[in-house]
Order: C-alpha cells, then structure tokens, then sequence
C-alpha cells in the first residue's frame, strides 16, 4: 500500500491542467534504456501479513527481556519509564523536521534548549549542542573541533587505551583524510602524559573507562591544559547521576552515549551522542545550537542559532557536515532527566554502583576467578576467568538464558580469558546470585 | 503568554518515576569522588506529562498538515511503522549478543541491504551511516580508499555543482580533499562543457563528482550518462546524493545509470519519521569495484554455520574496510520501518510514490506557476522551485521570508526557503506523493490570496505570523545574547 490518496478523477484532472496523458509522460527526461526496470523484489503484504513477518523475525531472537542482561561495554539495559515513549509517540514531534521556522517549531526547539541545559548540569559544562548520532561520532566529532582550534598546526591526537575500542576505531574512519598522528592507545604500557608536547591538540579518555574504572582527572587535566591542549571527556551519563561530573576536573569538551537516558538497546541504534564544551569553544563545535530570544511581542522564544558554523550556510568551510542529527532521542533523554529528576538519577546510579559491588564481591570468592581491583569501578568490572569466556558465555545462555559479559580478549590481547560484567538497576538480586551460581557450575 | 521552562515548575522533592528498593547491602562510596549536586527538574508525572503535551501542541508536523519542505521529503509515516518498530524482540536486543540470539535481526538487515542494492541498481550496501550526510562522509572516504589502494595517491579533487546541498562541500572537506564548484548551465543543468574543462584541469587529482539527481531545482540531469561518462574517462567515480530519490523509485536505478555510490536516506524515500531533527538512516550502496572498502561491519551469510537451506546470518568486515563510521552497525530501529514500507509496497508500489510524487509537484508547479515566477519552466521531478513572490510585490518589499511566515497563518508549514543558492528568493517546494489534490488546491489558493494581499497591505506580510503559536522570532539578538541553557535566578536553584 503505498499510502497514495489519489482517486482516478484526481489524477485525471491533474494530468489534464499539466497538459499530458499519463503518468509516464512525465518521466520522460530519463534515458529510456534505464527507465522502468523490472526490479526483483516480493510481492506486497498486508498489514496483518507485516505484522506475521515482522513479528516472527522479532520472536527469532533472544531478547534481554527474555533472559537475563550482564552485558554492557556501550549499550546498557537501563531502565525506560512508561512517559518516555509517551512523549516521543506523539506526532508533533516526531512527524516534525528540523526546526527551521522556529515560530511553529517550540515545541522541539524549547525541549532542545532544556535539553541543553540538562548535559550542561549534567557534565559540569557551559554549552551542549542539540546532539550527535551516537557517543563515537560526537568523540570524532571532539577530535575534529580540537584540531580546529588549534587551527591545523597541532596534528598529534592522544587515545586513551581504555577509550571503547569502537570510538577509537572510528575517530580514526573519520579523520583518515586530515593527516592526524593518532597514538597513545597501542599498549597497556606507559601513562598517556608522557606522549604529551606542543604537538598534541588533544587527549581523550573515557569515564568511566572501557574497564569501567574511574579516577580523579584533574592532575591529567592541568598536564594536558599546560601544554595547551585540550582534554576530551567521553563519559556515561549515568554514571554522572553520581560522581564528580567531568567539568569539574577541568575538562575542555565532555561528550558520551546518551543511551542509557531512556533509550532502548535496539540492537545499537538509533542512540544519542551528546557533546558539551566550555563556553570559549562555542563558536568552534559542530551541531546544532538552540538558543534563547524573543518574538516580535517581547514574548520568549526559541530559534536555532550560530548557524553561521554550519554546512548549509558555510559549505566546505563548516565546522562539521552534519545536519539531521539525533533529536528524537535528544527529547527522549530530556524527557527520561525529567522523569528521574536530580534524586532519581542519583538513586539509579546508586543502584548500579551497589549492586555491581555486591556482583563483584560474590564472583571474586569462586574459585577460578578473580575481580580486578586496581581502581574504583561504576557498575562494570573485568573478571578473569579460569577458561575461555566464549566458552563460559556459551554455558551461561543454554543452561539458564543468562548474556554473561563482554569477551575483553576481542579487543585486548593481555585481557585473554577476562569477562567484562555489567550490572544495573534492571538485575535484581536473584539474577546476580544465579549467575554467580551458574558461573560455579560451568568451571567445576 | 511566556510558556514556563521544565525548570521553572520544579519543587524539591517531587519525582515522575518511581525505583526499586536496594536488595543488596551497600558498599562504601569512592571519597572524594561524589558530586554535590545536579541540578535536574524536580516534577510530578502529571506536570511531566502536560509540560510536553503542550509542548508538542505548538509543534508543527506532518500530523499537523501539509509540510511541503523542499528536499526534505515530508511524506506521510505510516502507524504500523511504529507498532512493528517497538516489538519487544527487536527493542531489547543488545548489540554485543551472541550471533546465534539475533537471527532475526540479521535476517532483516541483510534482507534491507538486498532490497536497497536491487532498488538502486548496486553490489553492496552498508547500513551503518546515521543520516544523509554520514552518508555522503562514508560515500566520499569509500572514493579516497579505492583511489589510495591502487596507488593513485595524488586524487584530493572532487567537483560539485553550485546548486548541491550544503552537506555536499562539507562532507568533502571533513575527508580532506578540495572541492571545486561547477557552475550550472541556463536550463539548470551542469554546465557539461565547464565539467569538461573542470576534468581537464584536474584530471589527475579528480578522485570524483558529488551530483544530486534530480538536482535541487527538482530538475533530472538529462545528460548524467554523458557526465557520468566525462568523470570516469579522468578516473573518477560518480557519487550520487540520494536526498532526492523519492522521484526515481521503481523509475530508474541509479547504478544503471553511471553512479558508483549513493547514499540512501531512509528518513526521507522510506517513510521513517524525521524526529523532528533525526534519527535519520543514510545507507550507502557501492559498484562492485567499491565493495571490499564499506564501513564495518555488514551483514553476510556464513556458510560454515548455515544448515541445508537455514542460512547463519553473521556481522563482517569487508577486506579493505575504511573502518567504522559509528559504533555498532547503524540504526535499526530505523531499518526497521524501511524495511516494512518496501515489504509493503512491493515494486509496483515503490514505483507509484515515484508517480504520484512527480505527479503532485507537476501539478502544483503548473498551479503556481502563473501567480509566482517560475525560472525553470519545464517538467519537473518530485519538487520545484520559484523565484519568490512576483517582482512588484519584491518591489513593495515583500520577499520569501514574508510569504512563508504568512503561510503559518493560513495553517501551512512554509517550503525550503532560499535554497538553493542559485536561484534568488529561492521557494523549494516538495509536496510528496501522500497528499491529495484537495491539499495541494488550498495550498495554491492561500499562496494565491498572500499575493493578493501583499498588492493590498504589505505590511500585514512584514507583521506575520500573527495567530502562529509565536510571531516573528528574532534571531540576530539570539545570536548576539547566545543564551544556550537556562539559568536559575539569583538565590534560587
């Protein structure tokens, strides 16, 4: 059905005052050899024979409703309350385009300012833009401004090792082209201040980390800062609702995975990257920015502004190339903010941090395993294990349904046989206590 | 009316969601490592709830009413779109899930990049960029590798007509290379001879060509196979920016004719919502030539796993890969709604959007066309564009700006206005295929009555939007103030 409310005299009458007589007529520009190909796709279905389909592919996998979730490393089964997909379902928001003409676009424009407002509180910085399309392109993104702000002439970009190995993988898709020196992550060896010099435009790492380690960075800040560049936060957003956020510290630009702020796992997308600056950088990162004004009555009002960056108007000489980005769910998390509001997120963050304390504890006393512990963690943690976890994985989800962590030995070689664990509010005690049982059980 | 900001109703103490107790015992905090504050809302459900309802009831979408937002594709998003999409076995999918828990979502996405090769004519497709412009930044770092791998390492060139999307020279810049701008010829064409001369120059730098088909004027290149023929002669290859591909669905296949790349925007041509401002899903098909260099991963099958007629759907890494362009595979919850809308159109039905597109903006052009001056006078594809309203209402000091937020007044959302640059007093207009005759008659009389009453009294053009849900929003003091958060009074917070 392809949603087309043309009847036979509408179409005739719109033909006619066009002067030809068929719909084919109008395509006649096309070269003839290309035109109307017979293109090999299935016959059309109902709508009862979508949902057949499309419900038995959904039924073909195992989702983490069904089992139990211990899987973390950048996407995170957090709680989504019920307002959250209330707010986004409706149409006016989600039927709407960027809002290019702001007098009949308040309603996203006033939510992206709050929005705004929202990260800033959140990560201890001055501005946030309107978001990016995931917590990888707004770090690639931060990289690119950094380079920016140096003008070019610093061409030397620090990775932290424990930066997710994905936002590594494309800070360097994006900046092939730019001629970057983009090192610091090789090995575990060595302190990323010791690659520092006048070269560096900037240093990135994660919070917490990839291990799921944090630390005071503010020593790191002021090494970075003294040789004038900048410092790059990707941290978790969750993980703010309780630690010292990262503009405390001093950090330069602080960007991450907004999806733990109310938006579902997806199989990976679409999520939310969220990037926020100090004020001086402003008018040098990328994305959209909603600022405040008034209307021709003096009331307030919300427009898109310092456009003036950006790729409609500056073409190649823009800050970024991007346009559509993830506003959605940008509403999604404001809404998910609110929802929560400053005791909720404490409490949510709270819940992880215990609860993946008490996992910890209980994994560390089995035999065969043991729990690193040379940082505090949030609410992942590496264990290492007594056989090869894409074993032990195998065990945990035919016996009792159970996603145990992430394999650390895919992306680093010397964490051969090491699980990365994640815990959240959404594992209740019984589940953590049958993993921990089931884990026995699979070794012995 | 000022409408209060989500901080400016809230009280401590109050919260919208409710959490479960601690069933563990408490570990100590990390000293030193806690922050003070954070200073979130504090509201009810019931505040929460009304805060955005009336929020989204001074939002304009297509729910609202006819949106005809040049190269924005505003077509109707089907509801069952949205059913299929919250399935509770597609939701709560993590990415990192062992392969042999996700046959169903890799069915689906390799079935998508099946169906998106054979709609645009292509031996492979990646799903992984996140928009239209992650798209173009995939497609052109695709172009620079193929270049680089053959040892053609000199290739920094890509041309660009003066009428493409911003997105076009910014996606090129972001990847390095230089653009150089090839002007278009009195028909809205590319100026085939200035191409030439431009391949000729730079004939051993041309890493390719970026052009939009049909062009921003709504136009179909008539020559694209000669000019498709002119770049590759120079060892070029020819991108091809999706954005307008409403009009050629089931009408002709980019890859036949000349492109090597293309992104898709399956928030535009497949019917998934825009969000008011993303997700978008920009996925890139590629020539056999291009395959090897796709982002990671894509969907394969493995036929070490698969059993008898069972195919095991795995994510890989094409050999040559420029890498990730995102974390995790792209959006899926997009794909899936694409995926429904071709599953349920069909070919003949892919074919009549196309139909019913060019249909709507052929009709409506030839509406407008006697009131509004029209610089491109010939059949158009999906869109069209005028030269803003008739020259002595110019002259009286009415301009597009004017006529489009006079349009809010009659109940519309404006067209692209100004764009593209080419065209002075630029009024884009894309109706889309999924409004009707009755829609596009209103839509040509209220912008017949905004002449009218422009000749009558300018000024109640200069004034509007007067029953808006705002009037004329000045964005020169919001660029100058650059207030960009809210900030709580002295001695509140």
């Amino acid at each position: 059905m392809p949603y087309i409310p043309h009847s036979d005299a509408d179409r005739k009458a719109m033909l006619e005052k066009i002067g030809v007589s068929s719909l084919e007529e109008l395509f006649e520009d096309i070269p003839e050899h290309a035109r109307f190909p017979d293109l090999n796709l299935p016959a059309p279905l109902s709508e009862i024979g979508a949902r057949w389909e499309l419900g038995s592919l959904a039924e073909a996998n195992l989702s983490v409703a069904e089992g139990s979730c211990f899987l973390g490393a950048g996407a995170y089964h957090h709680f989504v309350p019920a307002v959250v997909d209330a707010v986004i379902s409706r149409g006016e928001f989600y039927s709407a385009y960027t809002p290019y003409q702001p007098e009949v676009s308040q309603g996203t424009l006033q939510a992206m300012f709050e929005y705004q407002t929202m990260i800033c509180e959140l990560t201890g910085m001055d501005v946030s833009n309107a978001s990016h399309y995931d917590g990888a392109t707004a770090t690639a993104e931060a990289v690119i401004t950094a380079v920016n702000i140096h003008r070019m002439r610093r061409k030397k970009v620090l990775l932290s090792r424990y930066l997710h190995p994905e936002y590594r993988d494309v800070v360097r898709t994006y900046t092939q082209g730019m001629d970057l020196t983009i090192v610091g992550d090789e090995d575990g060896s060595g302190q990323l201040t010791e690659q520092l010099d006048k070269e560096t435009a900037c240093v990135i790492v994660q919070y917490p980390d990839f291990l799921g380690r944090f630390e005071d960075l503010s020593d790191l800040a002021e090494a970075v800062q003294d040789v004038g560049a900048l410092l790059v936060v990707a941290a978790d957003p969750i993980a703010l609702g309780l630690l010292t956020p990262p503009g405390e510290f001093g950090a330069d630009i602080v960007t991450g995975e907004g999806q733990g702020l109310g938006i579902g796992l997806t199989f990976g997308g679409p999520y939310l990257g969220f990037f926020a600056a100090k004020k001086k950088h402003v008018r040098k990162i990328a994305g959209r920015l909603v600022g405040q004004t008034t209307d021709a009555e003096g009331e307030r009002g919300f427009v898109l502004t310092l456009s003036t960056r950006e790729q409609h108007i500056r073409r190649e000489r823009a800050t970024s190339n991007i346009c559509t980005n993830q506003g959605l769910m940008a509403l999604a998390a404001a809404v998910y903010m609110s929802a929560l509001g400053k005791c909720g997120m404490r409490q949510v963050a709270e819940l992880c941090y215990h609860k993946a304390h008490y996992a910890a504890d209980r994994v560390d006393a089995l035999d065969g395993f043991s729990v690193l512990r040379d940082k505090p963690f949030f609410k992942e943690f590496v264990v290492r294990c007594p056989k090869p976890v894409a074993e032990i994985n195998d065990d945990l989800l035919r016996k009792r349904a159970i996603m145990g962590g992430y394999d650390l030995g895919q992306s680093y070689p010397e964490l051969e046989d090491h699980m990365l664990l994640c815990v959240t509010e959404m594992n209740p005690r019984q589940e953590i206590d049958l993993l921990v049982r089931t884990l026995e059980e699979v070794t012995s | 009316m000022t409408r209060p900001l989500i901080f400016e109703i809230s009280k401590p103490g109050r919260c919208a969601t409710s959490l479960p107790e601690l069933d563990v015992p408490r570990t100590d905090l990390p000293e030193g490592l806690v922050r003070d504050d954070l200073g979130l809302p504090e509201v009810s459900e019931g505040d929460l709830i009304r805060h955005y309802t009336h929020l989204s009831q001074i939002n304009y979408g297509v729910d609202t009413g006819f949106y005809p937002l040049g190269s924005c594709t505003m077509k109707h998003n089907p509801r069952i779109h949205e059913a299929l999409a919250r399935l509770p076995g597609f939701v709560h999918l993590h990415p990192y899930q062992e392969e042999q828990t996700l046959q169903g979502a890799l069915f689906m996405m390799y079935t998508l990049q099946e169906f998106l090769m054979e709609i645009g004519g292509f031996a492979g497709v990646s799903l992984q960029p996140a928009a239209g412009a992650h798209g173009e930044l995939t497609g052109v770092l695709i172009m620079r590798a193929y270049h680089l791998d053959r040892g053609d390492d000199a290739r920094d060139v890509i041309l660009i007509p003066d009428s493409a999307h911003g997105t076009n020279p910014a996606s090129t810049s972001m990847s390095g290379l230089e653009v150089i701008e090839i002007p278009s010829d009195e028909r809205g064409d590319v100026d085939l001879e200035a191409l030439k001369a431009a391949c000729e120059e730079h004939s051993d730098r041309l890493v390719g060509m970026m052009l939009t088909n049909p062009n921003t004027l709504g136009l179909f290149e008539k020559q694209v196979e000669e000019i498709c023929a002119v770049v590759h002669e120079h060892g070029g290859l020819m991108y091809g920016d999706g954005a307008n591909m409403n009009a050629l669905l089931g009408i002709a296949r980019p890859g036949d004719l000349g492109f090597d790349v293309l992104h898709y925007n399956l928030h535009k041509t497949f019917s998934t919502p825009h969000g008011g401002g993303g997700p978008g899903s920009g996925p890139v098909g590629v020539a056999g030539p291009l395959v090897d260099f796709l982002p990671s991963p894509i969907v394969t099958v493995d036929p070490e796993k698969s059993e008898g007629d069972l195919p095991f759907f795995t994510l890989s890494r094409p050999a040559k890969s420029i890498g990730q362009v995102k974390a995790f595979y792209g959006h899926f919850g997009v794909m899936i709604r694409a995926y429904t809308y071709i599953r349920m159109l069909g070919r003949n039905g892919l074919r009549r959007v196309a139909e019913h597109a060019v249909l709507n903006a052929n009709y409506l052009k030839d509406l407008l066309k006697t009131t509004y001056p029209l610089p491109y006078d010939r059949i158009c594809m999906h869109e069209f564009v005028l030269a803003g309203p008739p020259e002595d209402v110019q002259d009286a000091g009415v301009h597009t700006m004017d006529v489009a937020k006079r349009l809010m007044d009659h109940g519309f959302h404006p067209p692209t206005v100004y764009f593209p640059l080419i065209v002075e007093e630029a009024l884009m207009i894309e109706p889309t295929e999924t409004e009707s005759k009755d829609t596009l008659d209103a839509f040509a009389e209220a912008m017949e009555d905004i002449v009218a009453e422009a000749r009558e009294d300018p000024e109640v053009l200069h004034q509007a939007p007067l029953k808006a849900p705002m009037r004329r929003l000045d964005e020169v003091k919001a660029a100058r103030d650059l207030i960009l958060r809210w900030q709580p009074e002295e001695g509140e917070a």
